[in-house]
Formats: structure tokens, C-alpha cells, sequence
């Protein structure tokens, strides 16, 4: 067991490392030698793909239209999941744990029902295509996610450093931002990573939502799939730039990913 | 911990639930609407009562993409929930290399859905694919556009490839939390690799394998953008699990009716698994 331990995760991890590979193999060819024939790896090197990408305005700007949304979506959540999260965390109201069971379903419910109400209400209320209506729709299961995952590690505060503060003449709004909010920082920085994440990677609503002023990257791609038959080396780069930022941010939050996972509650 | 009872709380609450209602309840409604109605256009609506509710429920195309959805998730709940473990198990416990297993683990989660679809799809093409490639070169016949098995492997083997870390890293989260002492003690009573994991690492992990299965259980039921990016549904109608039907029927066909009744169920579904879900957390939490 100790001396073959590690070929587990190792065969694990090269199986999670093959298609990404694959990706990034294809990424580097040119359309000619992909359509060739079968290759471990690019014979002429080519960086076309990605040129093209940073150039052509279509391209690029979906990259700044997805960072656009879900960076808005990441503030709002976290922002209004904070005073909520407290207030599960630490009274008893009327109707809160009802209230906490259906905020839940909605991080349960399949975008897939969603989809086409969602593209008449924000039709009508005029926002369709802009980069809110797509912060607002992710906040339909991003919300309750931080709400979760704040409240799991709030609870792991005791109450009894709110009362000392409050009998130290601190007002609730000093107390939560000066003293609350630092205790539960790394809490806070797993819950916005979460909400990256899934604003992120989430691309029916976001694709439903817009037409061309807020197309995300995720949609442009599949146009490119689907109309201009296989221009599979651009496809590929781009697919190897969705992952990098994703690759950036986990890189901050490495060690608090698993309890984030656990929803803070491990 | 006992809380203080205060209902001005509510004001604590508010804007979360403003948001929420906004996104929820609003469209679940046009959503009740629509299945309850029948429209020949220009917005003329009339009255159905459950028609389409009756529709959907004895149709075949519904029990299908709901037979589907049910082998779908048992196989990935079957293959994901073991492997999840015996991986975590098996990481480090401290030192350089956990960090970087974990970043490493944790990659396939962030890569945006219909991309895993497009990832999955050249990786197995059958003639340019590194994977269809490998197993045509072995000798089997392997298709995934064009044979249902090739299909459903590819759809499963996506899948596991996709959610497969999530589970490592909830069992992982767990296991972290089991004291030194314990396995001091098992070492003490010279206790079996199998007893260590029976009686010490398997209740420990209990209620994050809980958080996983129920986790993967209802991701799995929304699973939407992978598999329609990587076969669409086909070949024919083979992969074409519950919520691939139901986008083709409300944004496909515009056939509203039937697919805001089969939303209404798909919720229902959805809201049942929920509670169970979350009354399996709460006593866990009371405990």
C-alpha cells in the first residue's frame, strides 16, 4: 500500500491531463495537418489559432463579455449573501428555515426549465442582451450558493465574539465590516470563487440571454462549430483560454477548495 | 448553538429573497401558465386544465428520456462515488504534492460545460481523436456519432473525466478532519487496513459522501450543455436524456405546452430529491 499508494492519484491525474492535452495539441496545428490525420503531436507548430483569437474583435470580445458578467454576478452574490448568511448564522426568525430550504431549490433547479421564461422576462423588462441580465439570471443559483456556503462558515465563528464587540460599543455595520468580515475572509474568498466558477462554466441562460452586444465566449464558440464546419484548431484555443482563468483563480484558493466543496461544512 | 430569536433578521434577508423571487418566482409562474394553456399564436391563450400534463405523462418520448436520464445517473453514481474514494484514500496527507494534486484535481470543474462537450469531441474522434483513435487501433469498432454504445460510453467516460474530482475532493475534505489520535489508536490495536477504513475513515466521511452522492444525483439530472455539445442527443435519439428533450421541445419545436408541463414535473422531480437532500444534511447537522 505505501509504495504503490501514489500510482492512483498519478493514473488519475494523467487520465484528468489527456484530453487537455489533446486540446492543446490541437490548439498549436494547423487546420491542414488536423485534417491530415492522427498526430501525438503538432508538426508545424503554428500560433494562428491564437492569433486569430486575440485579432478578430468577434472573438475577443466574448472573452471580455463573459469576464464582464461574471464579475458583476461574483459582486452581487457575495455582496447580498453576506448580511443573509449572518442572519441564518446566528437568529431564529419567522419562517427561516423554510426560507433556507427554498433558497436551495433554486440552486437545484435545471437552467434547462428556466431557459425560455427567463429570455421573455428579461425581453420585456429590456435588458435582453446586456451583460446584467446575464449577472442577474446567475444569481438565480449563485445566490443561494453563497448563502450556503457563508452560513456553513459563519456557524464555525462563536456568537461570543459578537457579544464581546457589541459590549465594546460597536455598532452591528463597525462590527460585521471591521471585525466579522476579516474572520471569515478566507470563507469569503472561497464563496466568490465559487460564484466565479459557476457564472463561469454555466452557458445556456448566458446563451439564451444575449444575441450579440453581450455574446460570451461559450456561444461564440459553438456558432463556430456549428457554422463555419470544422475550423477545429481556433475551436481548440479557444477552449485552452476558457480553462487558464479558471486554472488562475483555483490556484489562489488551493487550500480551501475542499471545504468550499463541502460547502463549509466539513 | 442556540440562536436568539429576532424577526428583524428578515431585513438581513431581504434583498437576497428580492433577487431570488425575481429569478424564480417569475418565470416558474409564465411556466405554470403555459401548462395549463393551449395557444394557436398571436398570443391568443385558452384554458386546458392538465391536457398537457396528461399528454406528457403517457407519451413515450417522456418515459424514454426519462429511462435515459435514471441509467444515466446510476452509471455515473455507480462508477464516480467508489473511484472518488479510493483516490482520496489514496492522496498524500501532507507535504509538497498535495497542493498541486489538488489544483491539478480540481481543473476539470472550472472548464465551462460546453467546452468539456467540444474537449470530448475531438478527443474521441474516431479518426483524429487520441481516444477514438487508441481504441479503433485495438481493434474495436468505435463510433460515438454513429453507434449508441460508442455514444454512451463517450457520455459516461465524459462524465466521470468532468465530476469525478468533485467527489475526491469532498472525501478528501473529510478525511482531513480525522485527528491523528485515531489512526494512533488503530496502529495501537495493530487494527487491519480495512478495519482503519470501516470503522475509522467510512463514518468520518459519512456526511460529505452524503453532500456527494445527492450533490452528483441532482447535477446529474440538470446535466444539460456536455452531452448536447458532444452528440446532440444522438446518435437518433439514444442519449437524449431529460432536459436535452426538454430544451428541443420549448426552444426547438416552441412546443410550450408540452414543455412547460414537462418542466413542472422535471421540477417536482428536482424539489423531491431536495428535500430529501436537505433533511439528510440537517439531521447530520443536529447530530
Amino acid at each position: 500500500m505505501k509504495r504503490t499508494g501514489f500510482l492512483i492519484p498519478l493514473l488519475y491525474i494523467v487520465f484528468l491531463m489527456l484530453p487537455i492535452y489533446w486540446l492543446l495539441n490541437m490548439s498549436f496545428k494547423t487546420t491542414n495537418e488536423i485534417l491530415g490525420g492522427f498526430s501525438m503531436w503538432p508538426a508545424e507548430f503554428t500560433f494562428d489559432n491564437y492569433a486569430k483569437i486575440f485579432t478578430d474583435p468577434t472573438w475577443y470580445n466574448g472573452y471580455i463579455n463573459s469576464i464582464t458578467y461574471v464579475a458583476i454576478n461574483t459582486v452581487l452574490s457575495v455582496s447580498v449573501a453576506l448580511p443573509a448568511a449572518y442572519a441564518f448564522s446566528r437568529y431564529r426568525f419567522l419562517g427561516d428555515k423554510h426560507l433556507f430550504f427554498w433558497l436551495l431549490t433554486n440552486r437545484m433547479a435545471p437552467p434547462a426549465v428556466f431557459a425560455l421564461p427567463f429570455l421573455q422576462l428579461y425581453s420585456a423588462i429590456g435588458l435582453f442582451d446586456t451583460h446584467l441580465a446575464v449577472a442577474l439570471a446567475h444569481c438565480l443559483f449563485n445566490i443561494p450558493l453563497a448563502v450556503w456556503i457563508l452560513e456553513g462558515f459563519m456557524s464555525g465563528v462563536p456568537r461570543e465574539i459578537d457579544e464581546t464587540a457589541y459590549l465594546d460599543g460597536y455598532s452591528f455595520p463597525k462590527f460585521f465590516v471591521k471585525i466579522f468580515m476579516p474572520l471569515i475572509a478566507s470563507g469569503i474568498g472561497v464563496t466568490a470563487f465559487f460564484c466565479f466558477m459557476f457564472s463561469w462554466v454555466e452557458m445556456l441562460l448566458a446563451k439564451t440571454l444575449t444575441s450579440v452586444a453581450a455574446k460570451p465566449i461559450v456561444a461564440t464558440m459553438t456558432r463556430t462549430a456549428s457554422t463555419s464546419g470544422y475550423e477545429l484548431g481556433l475551436l481548440a484555443a479557444a477552449g485552452v483560454l476558457t480553462i487558464i482563468p479558471g486554472a488562475i483563480v483555483i490556484w489562489f484558493v488551493r487550500n480551501y477548495i475542499a471545504k468550499g466543496f463541502a460547502l463549509g461544512r466539513v | 448553538m442556540n440562536k436568539t430569536w429576532n424577526n428583524k433578521a428578515w431585513f438581513m434577508v431581504l434583498p437576497v429573497l428580492l433577487l431570488v423571487a425575481f429569478n424564480a418566482v417569475i418565470p416558474l409562474m409564465t411556466v405554470v401558465n403555459y401548462s395549463v394553456q393551449e395557444t394557436f399564436g398571436n398570443n391568443l391563450f385558452f384554458f386546458e386544465g392538465v391536457k398537457w400534463f396528461r399528454e406528457v405523462l403517457h407519451s413515450d418520448r417522456f418515459h424514454d428520456s426519462l429511462l435515459r436520464q435514471f441509467f444515466f445517473t446510476g452509471t455515473i453514481l455507480a462508477i464516480e462515488i467508489p473511484l472518488g474514494v479510493i483516490i482520496a484514500l489514496a492522496m498524500p496527507r501532507q507535504g509538497f504534492w498535495v497542493p498541486v494534486c489538488l489544483v491539478l484535481m480540481a481543473l476539470p470543474l472550472l472548464v465551462p460545460w460546453n467546452v468539456v462537450g467540444a474537449m470530448w469531441n475531438i478527443f474521441a474522434l474516431p479518426d483524429i481523436g487520441l481516444m477514438g483513435y487508441s481504441i479503433n487501433a485495438l481493434g474495436i469498432d468505435f463510433n460515438f456519432t454513429r453507434q449508441p454504445a460508442s455514444a454512451w460510453f463517450t457520455v459516461i467516460i465524459m462524465d466521470v473525466w468532468h465530476w469525478t474530482s468533485l467527489v475526491v475532493l469532498l472525501a478528501y475534505a473529510g478525511l482531513r478532519s480525522i485527528p491523528d489520535a485515531y489512526y494512533q489508536a488503530a496502529r495501537i490495536d495493530s487494527a487491519s487496513r480495512w478495519a482503519v477504513f470501516r470503522y475509522i475513515q467510512l463514518p468520518k466521511m459519512k456526511r460529505v459522501l452524503t453532500i456527494a452522492v445527492l450533490l452528483r444525483f441532482m447535477d446529474s439530472f440538470m446535466i444539460y450543455t456536455e452531452p448536447f455539445v458532444l452528440t446532440g442527443g444522438g446518435p437518433g435519439n439514444t442519449t437524449t436524456i431529460l432536459s436535452i428533450d426538454l430544451v428541443k421541445a420549448a426552444l426547438g419545436e416552441f412546443n410550450l405546452g408540452i414543455a412547460a408541463a414537462m418542466s413542472i414535473i422535471y421540477f417536482l422531480m428536482t424539489l423531491l430529491v431536495c428535500w430529501v437532500f436537505y433533511s439528510a444534511m440537517m439531521r447530520g447537522e443536529d447530530e
